[in-house]
């Protein structure tokens, strides 16, 4: 293995160590702020989850943000890595929820700038999109689990502590839950960019099952993101769990749910396969951010109880970051290729000057960058 | 049966709730034993029987502190109902002083042994009627509000009534007492009594008031 490569996947570690202490948060934040869970517990299953849906079910992600723009350089992913990640940990850093996708889509439209390739705009509007219908459909999932659940609660009539451990164990199924499809479908932004040219080989065993160098990859990043969860993601939990507004346990899990079921449905391809065959309309596999989903899903049980108590000086310096990360990422991308460039002389690009590019092949193109 | 508990996801639960329902079991009997021994001291003053009724009502009050204890520390070891663990701690510690209040009046029948004439003895059954169904009905409120949250108001309600009719017999019960052609050291011993008596409603109230507001920080 090339030094250089080693050097260049350390990008991809922070920016899977910057996802982890970051989008950890919205799918324990809300059990942890509202103490049903401790830290430690939450960290721990977010961790197992994350590794599991990145190994399992990574590579199957679909590759939407892959044609808003192929980063066709080593140098190049390591740079669009490299300021996501900056991006993700300045936002982390002032305790605010932020995407990842976000970050990688505006590293890679600063990469598509400084290389002078054409952005796609069908594409970039279909993205856009879902970050406008994504907290509007959490919301909506929100809304009605949580009328269905207080209404199921109300006539279950439990006991105050009964009620009080299911909803402890709901809140861990769906974290758990949350955590496997935040693995599946964010180790893409991570690794996705180093897939063409992964150091690893294939390990066979014993003729029964291949633990590919895709999935080797994947598990290097997947453990990047836990150690994120472990080392970092506490303070940005307890600004989902308790910042935007007061919630109470049940609610919390209804968050968890709506939050898990809005990435469920936008990044299943089993749900897509199943949905084509019964010659319904399928829902496009777009790259969905989990921190939106969160935020609308938390919001959605505000406007259902009125609006009350939601603190919206929190939610506005929320939705300020959603415009500030993709530019943020964006601007240190593009200087950063400059200087990666022009000082160090690398190729960020396919037909820039020095080294020989490393083109994606056509089947691991798809693994390019995926949903958060 | 106690392995299977511990083995069972939801044993810890299931153990606690059951704590719960024993320490408001025991609220529940010393109401009523409370009732009877008031009874026995009007029809036959301090006896053997009155005094067996005090010792059940110390021994119930002395498990139920057990029970809150234990009930108190797993709440916070076992880090349970986060959101609710302050206000089910204040009702229980609340409830607990309706226990004392009880102990406290049997305790001062036993020990100051009042001579009650036999004018103000029904005066005095009804006042203690209407204080243990003021306990009674906040019983069944604090079961509501573990089990059944909708119930607590209908319950609650009925112990505001009784502590209202508590009043209004008390207070006729004092005007008669002071009335009366009694020396002055008796009319005040006798008010002391119908004191000891009063004070069990009006602290139903206010636990009523309280758990009024637990349950609605709890459906909000």
């Amino acid at each position: 293995m090339e030094i250089s490569i080693i050097l260049f996947l350390t990008s991809g570690l922070f920016l899977g160590w910057a996802l982890g202490a970051n989008d950890a948060a919205n799918v324990f934040g809300t059990a942890v702020g509202t103490r049903m869970i401790r830290f430690s517990t939450a960290a721990i299953v977010c961790s197992i989850f994350v590794i599991l849906g990145a190994v399992y079910s990574g590579a199957g992600a679909a590759g939407t943000l892959g044609k808003l723009g192929a980063i066709n350089a080593l140098a190049g992913s390591f740079v669009a890595a490299f300021s996501a990640a900056l991006a993700v940990y300045l936002m982390t850093k002032a305790g605010l929820p932020v995407s990842t996708t976000q970050a990688i889509v505006g590293a890679i439209i600063g990469w598509n700038l400084f290389s002078g390739t054409a952005t796609d705009p069908g594409s970039l509007v279909i993205i856009l999109t879902t970050w406008v219908v994504c907290p509007i459909l959490a919301a909506i999932i929100a809304m009605g689990l949580f009328k269905l659940t207080t209404a199921v609660l109300s006539r279950a009539k439990l006991h105050l502590l009964r009620s009080d451990a299911y909803t402890r164990l709901g809140l861990m199924l769906a974290g758990a839950f949350g955590s496997y499809s935040l693995g599946a479908n964010n180790i893409g932004n991570v690794m996705g960019v180093f897939v063409p040219s992964s150091p690893f080989t294939d390990i066979k065993f014993a003729g029964l099952f291949t633990f590919t160098s895709i999935q080797q990859l994947f598990l290097l990043g997947a453990i990047a993101i836990g150690i994120g969860v472990i080392t970092y993601s506490k303070r940005v939990m307890m600004t989902v769990g308790t910042n935007i507004m007061p919630l109470s346990p049940v609610a919390a899990w209804v968050v968890v749910m709506a939050h898990s079921l809005v990435l469920f449905l936008f990044a299943s391809q089993g749900l897509e396969r199943f949905l084509i065959s019964y010659g319904l309309p399928s829902i496009p596999l777009v790259p969905v951010s989990s921190s939106q989903a969160v935020v609308g899903a938390v919001l959605g049980i505000a406007f259902l109880k009125g609006g009350r108590g939601i603190r919206w000086p929190v939610l506005g310096s929320i939705g300020a970051g959603w415009v500030v990360t993709p530019v943020i990422a964006g601007i240190v991308c593009f200087i950063s290729l400059f200087f990666m460039q022009n000082v160090f002389n690398q190729n960020v690009y396919a037909s820039g000057p020095g080294k020989a590019p490393v083109h994606i092949s056509a089947e691991l193109a798809p693994i390019i960058p995926s949903a958060n | 049966m106690e392995l299977t508990r511990k083995i069972s996801i939801f044993g810890r639960t299931r153990a606690l709730e059951g704590e719960i329902d024993d320490f408001l079991d025991k609220l529940s009997q010393c109401s009523l034993l409370f009732k009877i021994a008031i009874k026995v001291y009007l029809k036959e003053g301090c006896t053997d029987d009155f005094e067996s009724r005090l010792q059940d009502v110390n021994k119930m009050e002395s498990d139920a502190d057990r029970l809150r204890r234990t009930i108190e520390t797993k709440l916070y070891a076992q880090t349970l109902i986060p959101d609710s663990r302050g206000d089910v701690l204040g009702l229980i510690e609340n409830l607990d002083r309706l226990l004392n209040l009880y102990e406290g009046a049997l305790w001062a029948f036993f020990i100051e042994k009042p001579d009650i004439p036999e004018i103000f003895h029904n005066d005095f059954e009804t006042l203690t009627d209407m204080a243990t169904q003021s306990v009674d009905s906040l019983v069944l409120a604090a079961r509501g509000f573990f089990r059944n949250i909708e119930t607590v108001n209908d319950h609650n309600h009925k112990v505001m009534f009784f502590e209202k009719e508590a009043d209004k017999v008390s207070t006729k019960l004092k005007q008669a007492i002071f009335g009366s052609d009694l020396e002055l050291s008796r009319r005040t011993h006798l008010r002391n009594f119908v004191e000891h008596i009063d004070n069990i409603p009006d602290w139903a109230e206010d636990v009523a008031d309280r758990l009024a507001i637990y349950t609605i920080k709890r459906t909000i």
